[in-house]
């Protein structure tokens, strides 16, 4: 199993925002989370990537059998765990090249690899650029900076394919991309995908999933999760809206 | 409706001073200038006890070694205390029994500034409020204090206060803003006169808006008030302070303090609106007006907010405070403040942090116009010990016609890592894009200003509470009366 | 040689060393610049050396510097091995290079060079000796000594520095780059006093270093005067790498004329205590001034930027924007002032300092202050102090990228909007490497300090292997 998580508390400042969520991720699996506004999805997410202001107060996550919570935010990702942004931060004078080639470097280090000589990190760039068809020159700018939302989106997927993680989190990466947009992001996601990776898409539509198919959807309420379902249960919702689930809930 | 707004328009755009008469009222006055001697006469004429004179006495030898700050952005002409009444108190008239032991002339003087002391003549829809009116030297009559007494809280004059509660006075005076703080903390340490006091017990919140009234009406005479207030464990007060003063050539002194206490989990909320008389349209006469106002947030979880609209005096020094010494305190400073003709203002606050993740926020406003001079001067401070502190200022300043200035002088001081400072100010003229949407909207000059200056201050304004919100209106317009031409 | 041993800096001292070489001081001086001297001279016994009673120097106390103790020279060392002062040469930089000692030009056999384009650099002493009339005409007219006991003191002692004269409608065509070394066996207080004039429609660049090579404690008090002339442009580079233990009260006075243009980067890296009082006065309307400011400080290194900004005629513009990391007890003032006189209409101004600070114990004081006195302008200051960002430090992190390598790329990101701003490609590359180095500790005062370790005869890669961060 790639992922486990137990009964997992988490919250911020003393307030409670996941109370009790189950989930088990299998290699080669599509998972896609979806739930209403504020429910705690991108929460989630972020303490699987250990984000610090959340504080883990109950349950446990390990992944690929080990206890996350005792890993560094840096060494769960050189471990493989990508975490798409919801909203991906702007980080003026630093420049994507610098930022990709650092990452990638250290990623490498931890794996005992040596670093990627100049040319074939550029290579590497150039091949991954295609990967999610960006054609202006956006790699010399800096991280996010000035980037519309859309633009946003595609580097994060950019980012994600030169990482080439083992359990990609993707938070929303489907909003604010325009049709052909989110057809180039969903492809870029399909070609990644490999027997031993698995994907946890954290969406609002049924768009997205019409390309990328989950094996599993999850209904985030309240903090829990509170059904699960195969993709059949991503279009009810569509249809029906989350009215029925908080009813079920009462 | 119609014949309201027509009102309203009236006192826009016939600006002058409307506070500006002279009560006839039978005064009695100590002896004119400052010794030991006019000590003596204050504290005998209050009947107070041993503590209070002795207090008084040390502020002022410790006031004699003093000399008057400088560093303000201010032209102040020498202040001759020699010449200076310190104490002037409306006389009673034995006569009077009843509940009305105020001297009809004082009422109706109150009633003409519109503040009622009569507590069955509530303002509609509003649970009423309490006022404490001080005239000169002297509180005249406190309203609701019975009612307040069944919440166990004590709204009263200092004097009563210092008759009443020693052991509370004896606690708290001083023990925010010290005589020895100022020359003007210590001038008024040791010469005060009345004022007001207030405690709200442990777990109360207070269920009407307190405020004071200040009124200068004698001549030649100086203004130095105290207020204290003590919020205890979980209380909550807001409190509201108005003042005027007639129309003279002179300049009269005003130097005032106010103390605030919040202990853990209290909130105080203090609200100003200045209005003393600014001088005449060259500068003649108007009030001196330097107060010191702070309050120490001594609880954890505690707040402190201050909220101010200056729009009178000729010289206004004043900087309300925060000293954020719990946990988790908060600060809060908004201000508006309006200088026109010959005014001077140099305004601000101080934000202390001291105990660990306080907050403060700092939104001021400065209008000139004229040829007056309108500065901020404000201080944030992050000790080291005050982790994961926050602070946010903004400081903005609107220049009308061309011969006023604005000045910022934001002071930040950072000493740890993990606090956040961030303060933002931009100065400029009204946007004449505005002016002429307004304009091409039907709307005057004037009473285009009078929206857009309301507009900009509305971030302070919103602040206030609602029966001072529609006052301090009128006031901004009125104030920058005339300021365009 | 003649000098005054070691003795702490008082007023009454320079008093008497002023009285005592009257004759030595005014030796070349024209009956106009005697004068100004006797006038600074009396100003500055007037105020002597300010303390922090000023409001402008009450968080700077030099009572430490003071007190150590200085040689003070008023004739230059005999021996001058010109080879060191050149070592601090930016590789593959194209510019002249003019240096100072100790304060005193290095003459290089040329004490002034005057080039076929009608440009004239050189020793100030010898500019007095052969233009007296175009030194009389600019010298001691764009420094405003009058509440200033250091300028006056310098004025009243100027002996030497560097002379540069540039023609009207004369463009440099190369940068010129003006090193100022400290170098002595003991603790020694030095005054030089430059004087640069860039003509109407002239163009300049003028790169200008402070460097010590050792250790020995210093006090420095140096004043340049700089002139910009009607549509004249000046770039104007303060790269500032001195010991820990020297005190240098840098003052610069610029002065520009109808639509004169003027960058000026500071850039602070080391230090004991570093006071830039940075004045700018547009004597005309249309000017444009960018002051742009970076300082990277820590130890106790302790580091006073004051920018005064004069739009005393309209429609100039100007701009501050300081930025500052401070670690260990370092500590950092900024204190700018923007002044807008009552005529100065269509003002622009723009104060901005920002500050990260790396422990609890560094400090920062930030006073950006406004002063107008006329409402047809936009102005606007800011300035932030906190840590480094949480959410971009996460952002990183999450990519894989340890802690500390995400620290330092968001401090070089946070130093890159001053570093880009330089406009020569190869002192910008320089000055990143520098800033890098910096950032990772490894830039050092050494004995073969790392500066001149990069002449072309000896070159080394400040390259950073990105691996490796
Ligand atoms: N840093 C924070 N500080 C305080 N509250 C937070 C913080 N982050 C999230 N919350 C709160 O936690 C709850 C869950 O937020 P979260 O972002 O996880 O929701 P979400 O399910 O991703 O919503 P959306 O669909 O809108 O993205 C919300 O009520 C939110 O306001
Ligand atoms: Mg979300």
């Amino acid at each position: 199993m790639l992922l486990q998580i137990k009964n997992l508390h988490a919250g911020i400042n003393g307030k409670e925002i996941l109370r009790g969520v189950d989930l088990e991720v299998n290699a080669g699996e599509v998972h896609a989370i979806m739930g209403p506004n504020g429910t705690g999805k991108s929460t989630l997410a972020s303490v699987i990537a250990g984000r610090e202001v959340f504080d883990v107060t109950a349950g446990e996550i390990f992944y690929k059998g080990k206890d996350l919570q005792k890993l560094s935010i840096e060494d769960r990702a050189r471990e493989g765990i990508f975490l798409g942004f919801q909203y991906p931060v702007e980080i003026p004078g630093v420049s994507i090249t610098n930022f990709m080639r650092t990452a990638v470097n250290e990623v490498r280090k931890f794996k005992g690899l040596d670093p990627l000589p100049a040319g074939e990190f550029l290579r590497l760039m150039e091949e991954k650029k295609q990967l999610v068809e960006i054609t202006s020159n956006l790699t010399n700018r800096s991280v996010n900076e000035g980037f519309s939302g859309g633009e946003k989106k595609k580097n994060e997927i950019f980012q994600m394919a030169m990482l080439e993680p083992t359990l990609a989190i993707l938070d929303e990466t489907d909003s604010g991309l325009d049709i052909d947009a989110l057809r180039i992001v969903a492809n870029g996601v399909n070609k990644l995908r490999r027997p031993d990776n698995a994907f946890v898409v954290i969406t609002h539509y049924q768009r997205l999933l019409d390309y990328i198919v989950p094996d599993f959807v999850h209904v985030l309420f309240e903090g829990k999760i509170v059904k699960s379902g195969g993709k059949e249960l991503a279009l009810e919702l569509e249809e029906k809206g989350y009215d029925w689930i908080k009813k079920e809930q009462e | 409706m119609e014949s309201q707004a027509n009102k309203i328009l009236d006192e826009v755009t016939q600006g002058d001073y409307k506070y500006g008469f002279v009560t006839d009222i039978d005064t009695e006055f100590a002896p004119v200038g400052l010794s030991e001697d006019t000590i003596h006469y204050i504290s005998a004429k209050k009947n107070e006890p041993a503590f209070m004179l002795e207090f008084r006495l040390k502020a002022y030898r410790h006031w004699l070694t003093m000399s008057q700050p400088k560093w303000a952005h201010l032209n102040i002409s020498p202040i001759n205390f020699q010449e200076i009444i310190f104490y002037a108190a409306p006389k009673k008239k034995k006569e009077l029994s009843s509940l009305d032991e105020v001297d009809p002339e004082l009422l109706a003087t109150f009633n003409k500034l519109g503040i009622s002391l009569d507590e069955q003549k509530k303002l509609a829809g509003v649970a009423g409020v309490a006022v404490d009116a001080v005239i000169d030297s002297v509180s005249v009559k406190t309203t609701f204090s019975e009612t307040l007494s069944k919440h166990g809280i004590i709204f009263c004059s200092f004097s009563e206060a210092v008759q009443n509660h020693p052991d509370l006075v004896k606690q708290y005076m001083g023990s925010v803003v010290p005589y020895t703080d100022n020359y003007f903390a210590a001038l008024n340490s040791a010469v005060f006169s009345d004022g007001s006091f207030c405690y709200i017990p442990k777990g109360v919140r207070c269920p009407m808006e307190l405020s004071t009234y200040f009124r200068i009406n004698a001549a030649n005479t100086g203004q130095f008030e105290r207020t204290l207030i003590v919020a205890e464990e979980g209380a909550y007060v807001s409190y509201m302070e108005g003042c005027t003063a007639p129309q003279r050539d002179e300049n009269q002194l005003h130097a005032a303090i106010v103390e605030i206490v919040a202990m853990k989990d209290a909130s105080v909320k203090y609200s100003t609106v200045q209005n003393w008389y600014p001088g005449d349209k060259n500068g003649l006469g108007g009030i001196y007006n330097f107060v010191t106002k702070r309050g120490i947030c001594k609880g954890s979880n505690s707040k402190i907010s201050w909220t101010q609209v200056e729009t009178g005096s000729a010289i206004t020094w004043k900087y309300p405070s925060c000293i954020l010494l719990g946990d988790h305190s908060v600060g809060e400073f908004y201000s508006v403040a309006v200088t026109n003709n010959h005014q001077q203002a140099d305004t601000g606050t101080k934000m202390m942090h001291l105990g660990k993740n306080t907050r403060s926020t700092i939104i001021s406003k400065g209008i000139s116009a004229g040829q007056s001079n309108n500065s901020y001067r404000g201080l944030v401070r992050i000790s080291k010990n005050a982790v994961n502190s926050r602070n946010y200022s903004q400081c903005d300043s609107l220049l009308l016609g061309a011969r006023c200035g604005a000045h910022t002088y934001p002071y930040i001081q950072v000493d740890n890592k993990s606090s956040i400072v961030e303060h933002e100010a931009t100065t400029s003229k009204i946007s004449e894009d505005q002016l002429f949407y307004c304009q091409q909207r039907g709307i005057s000059n004037e009473s285009a200003i009078g929206l857009i200056v309301n507009g900009y201050a509305k971030e302070v304004l919103k602040q206030l509470p609602m029966e001072f919100a529609v006052e301090a209106q009128k006031l901004l317009s009125i104030s920058l009366e005339g300021s365009v031409g | 040689m003649q000098s005054e041993h070691k003795e702490i800096i008082t007023k009454e001292r320079f008093l008497d060393l002023f009285e005592k070489n009257r004759a030595l001081l005014t030796k070349n001086d024209t009956a106009l610049l005697a004068g100004t001297r006797e006038k600074a001279i009396a100003t500055f016994a007037r105020l002597g050396f300010p303390d922090t009673s000023l409001e402008t120097w009450n968080l700077t106390s030099l009572e430490e510097s003071f007190n150590r103790g200085y040689d003070y020279y008023l004739r230059p060392s005999e021996e001058v091995d010109v080879q060191k002062v050149f070592r601090c040469n930016i590789p593959h930089l194209d510019t002249a290079v003019i240096g100072q000692l100790n304060g005193w030009y290095v003459s290089k056999d040329v004490p002034l060079m005057e080039l076929g384009n009608g440009i004239i650099m050189g020793s100030l002493a010898e500019a007095r000796k052969k233009y007296p009339q175009l030194i009389e005409k600019y010298f001691g007219t764009v420094a405003d000594d009058a509440g200033d006991g250091f300028t006056a003191l310098n004025t009243a002692f100027a002996q030497d520095g560097v002379f540069i004269y540039v023609p009207d409608n004369v463009k440099s065509p190369k940068p010129v780059q003006l090193i100022n070394v400290i170098h002595h066996d003991e603790n020694i207080f030095l005054q030089s006093r430059n004087l640069i004039v860039v003509g109407a429609n002239a163009k300049l660049s003028l790169v200008h270093c402070d460097d010590s090579y050792n250790h020995q404690a210093s006090f420095s008090n140096i004043v340049t005067e700089i002139h910009v002339g009607e549509h004249g442009v000046m770039d104007h580079y303060k790269l500032q790498n001195l010991n820990n233990n020297s005190t240098l009260i840098s003052s610069v006075f610029f002065r520009l004329e109808d639509s004169a243009s003027l960058e000026s980067h500071y850039i602070s890296l080391n230090g004991g205590l570093l006071r830039n009082n940075i004045r700018v006065r547009f004597n005309a309307p249309h000017g444009r001034a960018n002051i742009y400011g970076l300082y990277l400080m820590d130890r106790k290194q302790h580091v006073d930027n004051q920018v005064f900004i004069d739009h005393a005629y309209p429609d100039c513009t100007s701009s501050e924007t300081f930025k500052g990391i401070l670690d260990e007890n370092a500590r950092a003032i900024f204190n700018g002032h923007v002044l807008v006189r009552r005529d100065a209409v269509k003002t622009d101004a723009r104060q901005s300092n920002k500050n990260i600070l790396l422990t609890d114990t560094a400090r920062v004081n930030s006073k950006p202050f406004l002063e107008i006195y006329n409402d047809d302008v936009k102005c606007s200051h800011g300035s932030t102090t906190g840590q480094i960002d949480q959410e971009s430090m996460f952002y990183l992190r999450q990519r894989g990228i340890g802690e500390e390598t995400a620290r330092m790329l968001l401090m070089f990101a946070f130093a890159d909007e001053i570093v880009t701003r330089i406009d020569i490609p190869q002192l910008r590359q320089r000055i990143e490497d520098m800033v890098k180095k910096r950032l990772q500790g490894e830039l050092q005062i050494c004995e073969q300090c790392v500066l001149h370790c990069s002449t072309p005869e000896h070159p080394v890669e400040f390259q950073i292997d990105l691996s490796k961060i």
